[in-house]
């Protein structure tokens, strides 16, 4: 008799295997083990699980349908809630969201609700279940840009509602972070992320990829010129930060967003793509949070030693515990409390080592973190050929730049009301990392939701 | 996609592109880019818009293969399609965005070298249209290199040509034609140089000595173009910038062009790979990576 306190085990590739190949880590659950997942479920009557799922899916309701073995029905609840269940499967924070919440958490492990998510959205596309196109248009055209977690949820939600819904994307592949910025290891491309977007195209979503807004063509335009008549902006915050220490200009030094786009989107680990990368030797990644992880467990894969660079402690690591787990596993060294104080090049500009600092940590700042201090006189040198810079990112001003009349804040976020999305701009809506920074795919989708009803209660009123 | 309306060569080794782009031909401004990219394994190439066409709707792009990719672009036909063509990046030079009676004012030189006389010439057009001319100084390595020569007589001001071996128009690099100008006694409030970033860096030198300051159109490794990545940053003075979105054009006297033309080589060993491997297949040259390589 298995034991009900612990989860169901979800099957991965080795370690040793994985860390030198771009496919899938975790394989998810099959029918039996999600069955026998699901039963531990104590379907609750107010479920703590919903509430801290950012898009509140009935959890209870679609665990319980899996352990009746009514996958499909499953599918559509969970589907009513979320457009992109394969994905938040697999990449949301759960310890901190849903399973973080789980009653069965209190003594024992919390139900593993995202793998069951997965398995139910997995299950669907292999059998082909689609989610419903809507019956009736209304023949107002709302305008969605960026193709990436807020965007898709947003058009998917008003196509739902009969909206006619056109995507403009900047880049050639719909998906924004979910096709440039997670690998492959993490979020299958062709598999997933395609599939997703494929299933909201087939609510009548159309997309337009190669459209620049701000340069290519103006909100403004959008509704003076081509009758869109309510805009959503979920271009997320694309734009990578850096030190701002020497040697930062070198080459071998990347932004996390470059090494990552290279990999991902223009698939430089395959050689049968045109677009190259450098395989370096030695990689120090600078920072802590998922990217970071996602960045030094491409290195690794690439072939190189990898060490995690971080100014704090374990503990504080912002990225989630499965993914270091994972990192560990694979071999990624961790070096906590050292922050870089100079990338050192040879003659040739290039990296050859890297100058930290040891830290130790201080009094809480006002986020509530202990600050890291230098330890004065603690600084030596290490040997690198590549350095990742993975500190960050914020929005880019360029759509805001050049619409007249839409407001942002200091940190060049665009300024929208949370309950409706609404900015500063009469049928503009905005969500999703635009507006908050750097933050989650859930979270995205939450304000991709959100703004959603905004301009649907907007242009119902008009 | 984005059809090929027409493909020719302006030059041995020098292809002009006529490419459907409504959306970009809209917008465009000179000095603005694009960025191309032929398929789905393809990379994303980065090339300044070299005349529009907004009633058509179509870009003209110039380019010369240097690498594999714009080695795959050469193969391409009118009737084509380049599977992805985005744009305008970049901002616009500011002699079109900037008060035109200001700009009036100016005495402007244009040093075109090589395939940076595609990118000089919407700018001269520009200019022309508006009712100012500018001198034109193109240079190239041999008379068989010279493109655009009739287009650019009917826009300019004085047009100069020179060749590195003396093959046709003056004799030398275009840094001697600066010299020899300004020795005859022309005076310019401004410079624009565009060409391979060595040109670049030697007009600089030569426009420096004269006070003459020079605007110089940045072309470093990049890949999305948008802003997203910093592949294509560079030190301009003391301040970090990203050429895709801050540029391409900067104050050429404030550019360490050294520390630019180092960041250019950072894929050279996978670049000549990649184009050993396009021209020669699975041979020996190609990489067929079976042999070991010469012993």
């Amino acid at each position: 008799m298995a034991d009900v306190l612990k989860r169901v085990p979800v099957r991965e590739q080795a370690p040793k295997v994985r860390a030198a190949n771009f496919d899938e880590v975790c394989l998810g659950y099959n029918q039996e083990e999600a069955t026998e997942e699901a039963s531990r479920c104590l379907g609750c009557k107010k479920a703590k699980c919903v509430e801290g799922c950012p898009v509140n899916i009935d959890i209870p309701a679609f665990i319980h349908q899996v352990k009746e073995g009514n996958i499909e029905e499953a599918y559509q609840i969970i589907s009513q809630s979320s457009a992109l269940p394969a994905i938040c499967g697999r990449v949301c924070p759960q310890e901190s969201q849903c399973e973080g919440k789980c009653i069965r958490g209190i003594k024992g492990d919390p139900i593993s609700i995202g793998k069951l998510e997965r398995f139910v959205a997995d299950w669907a596309r292999e059998n082909g279940i689609k989610p419903q196109a809507p019956t009736q248009k209304n023949g107002k055209k709302v305008a969605v840009i960026g193709s990436g977690p807020s965007g898709l949820t947003c058009a998917g939600d008003l196509a739902k509602l009969g909206y006619d819904v056109t995507i403009f994307e900047a880049l050639h592949k719909a998906g924004g972070v979910l096709v440039y910025g997670i690998p492959e290891f993490r979020l299958p491309k062709d598999k997933v992320v395609a599939a997703e977007v494929e299933n909201v195209k087939s609510l009548g979503v159309k997309i337009e990829t190669n459209v620049i807004i701000g340069k290519s063509v103006t909100i403004d335009e959008l509704m003076e010129e081509e009758g869109f008549e309510a805009v959503f902006i979920g271009s997320g915050a694309g734009l990578p930060m850096f030190m701002g220490i020497p040697g930062e200009q070198a080459n071998g030094v990347f932004s996390a967003n470059e090494y990552l786009t290279r990999n991902n989107l223009m698939h430089a680990f395959d050689e049968n793509y045109d677009t190259p990368i450098v395989h370096g030797k030695k990689v120090a990644v600078v920072g802590g949070g998922n990217v970071a992880m996602d960045a030094a467990r491409t290195a690794l894969r690439l072939g190189a030693e990898v060490h995690i660079v971080y100014r704090r402690s374990e503990a504080e690591l912002p990225a989630r515990v499965e993914e270091v787990h994972h990192a560990k596993e694979e071999g990624v060294i961790f070096d906590l409390l050292t922050n870089p104080k100079e990338i050192l090049v040879d003659e040739n500009d290039h990296v050859k080592g890297i100058r930290l600092i040891r830290m130790e940590l201080g009094e809480p700042d006002a986020s509530g973190r202990r600050r890291p201090v230098e330890i004065p006189g603690s600084e030596y040198e290490v040997e690198v050929d590549t350095v990742i810079m993975s500190l960050g990112t914020s929005p880019n001003p360029l759509i805001s730049s050049t619409t007249v009349g839409l407001d942002t804040n200091r940190r060049k976020c665009i300024i929208a009301d949370e309950e409706t999305g609404k900015t500063s701009k009469d049928g503009v809506y905005a969500g999703g990392d635009a507006v908050t920074g750097a933050a989650t795919v859930i979270l995205a989708m939450g304000a991709g939701k959100a703004a959603a009803k905004g301009i649907h209660e907007f242009l119902s009123n008009k | 996609m984005y059809s090929i309306l027409k493909a020719e060569a302006l030059a041995s080794n020098i292809y002009l592109m006529v490419v459907k782009a409504p959306r970009v031909a809209k917008h465009c401004l000179p000095g603005q880019f694009v960025i191309v990219k032929a398929d789905e394994v393809g990379e994303r190439i980065p090339l300044t818009i070299c005349d529009y066409d907004r009633e058509a709707g179509t870009i003209t792009i110039v380019f010369q293969p240097v690498g594999a990719s714009t080695e795959k672009f050469t193969k391409l036909k009118a009737g084509d399609a380049f599977e992805d063509f985005v744009g305008p990046l970049g901002r616009p030079s500011e002699l079109c965005t900037d008060d035109l009676e200001e700009v009036k004012k100016k005495r402007i030189l244009f040093v075109a070298g090589g395939v940076g006389t595609a990118p000089v010439y919407p700018q001269v057009k520009w200019l022309h249209e508006h009712g100012i001319s500018a001198d034109v100084i193109v240079g190239a390595k041999t008379k068989d290199l010279i493109i655009l020569e009739k287009e650019l007589q009917e826009v300019s001001g004085n047009l100069y040509i020179t060749t590195d071996d003396g093959s046709y128009g003056r004799h030398g690099m275009v840094t001697k034609v600066i010299d020899d100008l300004v020795a005859e006694g022309k005076e310019y409030d401004l410079a624009v140089a565009i060409g391979p970033m060595i040109m670049m860096k030697f007009c600089c030198l030569t426009t420096k000595k004269y006070g003459i300051p020079t605007v110089v159109s940045m072309n470093p490794i990049m890949v999305d173009g948008t802003g997203m990545c910093g592949a294509c940053r560079l030190m301009v003075g003391d301040e970090v910038k990203f050429a895709c979105v801050d540029g391409p054009e900067f104050d050429g006297h404030l550019i360490d062009f050294d520390a630019c033309m180092k960041r250019q080589q950072l894929y050279k060993t996978e670049e000549g790979r990649a184009l050993l491997k396009l021209r020669e297949g699975d041979t020996h040259h190609g990489g067929c990576g079976h042999c070991g390589g010469d012993k």
